[in-house]
C-alpha cells in the first residue's frame, strides 16, 4: 500500500512538474524559433498573467493545443511577466489553470531589441500572436486577442 | 474549403486595413492639439501647457503594471525636463467600462496619492489615442514646440528595475533635441498593456 501511495505521489508529482515546466528564453532563442524552417505550424502567443485580455484568451490556445494533438501544430505561450512575479504569480497560475501548452518566459529586460524581429508593425501591446509555417514561409501576425474560430481558420489556411 | 479561404482572405485584408487605419504618427508628422479634462477638473490643451520647447506626451493609465513600474520614472522625467521647457503630459485613453480601475475618479485618487507633478488627462472618447496611433500603456510621443513628432516609443531598456537601466532611450532623445543634435533612435518599442478600446 505504501509503495502504491508512493508511486501515485511520485507520478502525480511528475505530472505537476511537467505542467508547470517553464523554459527561460532570450533573444537568440526567439530568433531561432521564428526562423525555423520546420513544416510544423507554430502558434506563438505573447502574454502575461497581469494582462487581463491575455488571460481571457488563454483557454482558446489550450483548446487548440488539445484539438490538434498528434498534428504538426505547436502552441508556445511566451510569458512577459516580471522576473519577480515568476515564483509568486506565474508558476502558481500555470498550475492552478493546469496549462498544458508549452510555456516560455522571456528573460530579456529590453523588449526594444526583439519586438521588431517578431513583427515590425507590432507596437508591443499584449496579447499578440504570431502563426507561421517556416517550410512554406507562411505567416500571420495579430496584435490583440483572437477568437477560437479565427485561430482555427488561420491554422487551417497555413497548415496544408 | 473555398468558402473558408474567402473568409480568411477577407479577414486578412480587414486586419491590414485596420492596421493601416490605426498606424498613427511617425517622426516628422505634426500632432493634433486637444482639449482634455485633467484630474483637477480643468481642461488642458498643449497650447495651454506649453513651456516653450515641446512636450513629453505619455499615454498611460492606473491599472497597468507597466505604467505602474514606470510611474516614479515619469514623475522624475517631468521634474527634470519641465524646467527645461518639456513638461510631461499624461493621458489615460482606457475605456473605464472595460477597466474600472482606470475611471476618472481613480485617476484623481492616483494622481493625489503619488503627487503627480504633471497634468493627468482623460481621453474619454479615445480620439487622441487613435489620432496619435497609441496602442499600449505606457506609449510615449515627444513633440517639439510646433507639435512635430520627434520621438515615439519606450522610456528606457529595463521595465522591471530602474536601477539596472543602461539605455535611457527617451532621455537620450530629449537631451539630443534640447542640445540641437539629431535624435539617433527616434523610434523604440516596449511591451505594454494594450489600450482598452470601447467595444
Amino acid at each position: 500500500m505504501r509503495i502504491l501511495l508512493f508511486t501515485l505521489f511520485y507520478l502525480g508529482g511528475q505530472f505537476i512538474t511537467k505542467a508547470q515546466e517553464l523554459k527561460v528564453i532570450n533573444k537568440s532563442d526567439l530568433v531561432a524559433l521564428i526562423n525555423s524552417k520546420s513544416d510544423t505550424v507554430y502558434v506563438i502567443n505573447f502574454w502575461a498573467t497581469w494582462c487581463k485580455p491575455c488571460v481571457e484568451e488563454l483557454p482558446v490556445f489550450e483548446k487548440i493545443n488539445k484539438d490538434y494533438t498528434g498534428q504538426k501544430v505547436k502552441i508556445i505561450l511566451i510569458s512577459n511577466d516580471f522576473k519577480k512575479q515568476i515564483k509568486p504569480k506565474l508558476k502558481p497560475f500555470l498550475l492552478d489553470k493546469n496549462i498544458q501548452s508549452e510555456v516560455w518566459w522571456m528573460s530579456e529586460t529590453d523588449p526594444n531589441i526583439w519586438i521588431n524581429l517578431v513583427e515590425p508593425n507590432w507596437e508591443g501591446s499584449l496579447p499578440a500572436t504570431l502563426i507561421f509555417k517556416g517550410s512554406e514561409n507562411k505567416r500571420f501576425f495579430h496584435e490583440g486577442s483572437l477568437t477560437e474560430n479565427t485561430l482555427n481558420a488561420i491554422i487551417n489556411k497555413i497548415a496544408p | 474549403m473555398k468558402k473558408l479561404s474567402v473568409i480568411i482572405t477577407i479577414l486578412l485584408s480587414l486586419s491590414y486595413f485596420a492596421q493601416a487605419q490605426t498606424s498613427g504618427y511617425k517622426p516628422g508628422d505634426k500632432a493634433i492639439d486637444f482639449n482634455l479634462k485633467g484630474t483637477d477638473g480643468n481642461f488642458q490643451s498643449l497650447a495651454s501647457l506649453s513651456k516653450g520647447k515641446g512636450f513629453i506626451v505619455i499615454f498611460t493609465c492606473n491599472h497597468c503594471p507597466f505604467s505602474q513600474a514606470y510611474e516614479q520614472r515619469i514623475i522624475a522625467l517631468h521634474k527634470k525636463y519641465a524646467p527645461k521647457g518639456m513638461p510631461v503630459v499624461a493621458i489615460n485613453p482606457n475605456d473605464s467600462a472595460r477597466e474600472p480601475e482606470d475611471s476618472y475618479d481613480n485617476m484623481k485618487k492616483r494622481a493625489k496619492k503619488y503627487k503627480y507633478p504633471f497634468v493627468y488627462l482623460v481621453d474619454e472618447n479615445q480620439a487622441i489615442a487613435k489620432a496619435y496611433g497609441a496602442m499600449r500603456t505606457p506609449h510615449v510621443y515627444v513633440l517639439d514646440a510646433n507639435r512635430n513628432v520627434i520621438y515615439i516609443g519606450a522610456i528606457d531598456d529595463n521595465f522591471e528595475d530602474a536601477k539596472l537601466v543602461k539605455e535611457k532611450y527617451l532621455e537620450n532623445a530629449l537631451d539630443a533635441f534640447l542640445s540641437g543634435k539629431p535624435i539617433l533612435n527616434p523610434v523604440t518599442k516596449a511591451i505594454g498593456c494594450g489600450i482598452k478600446w470601447k467595444k
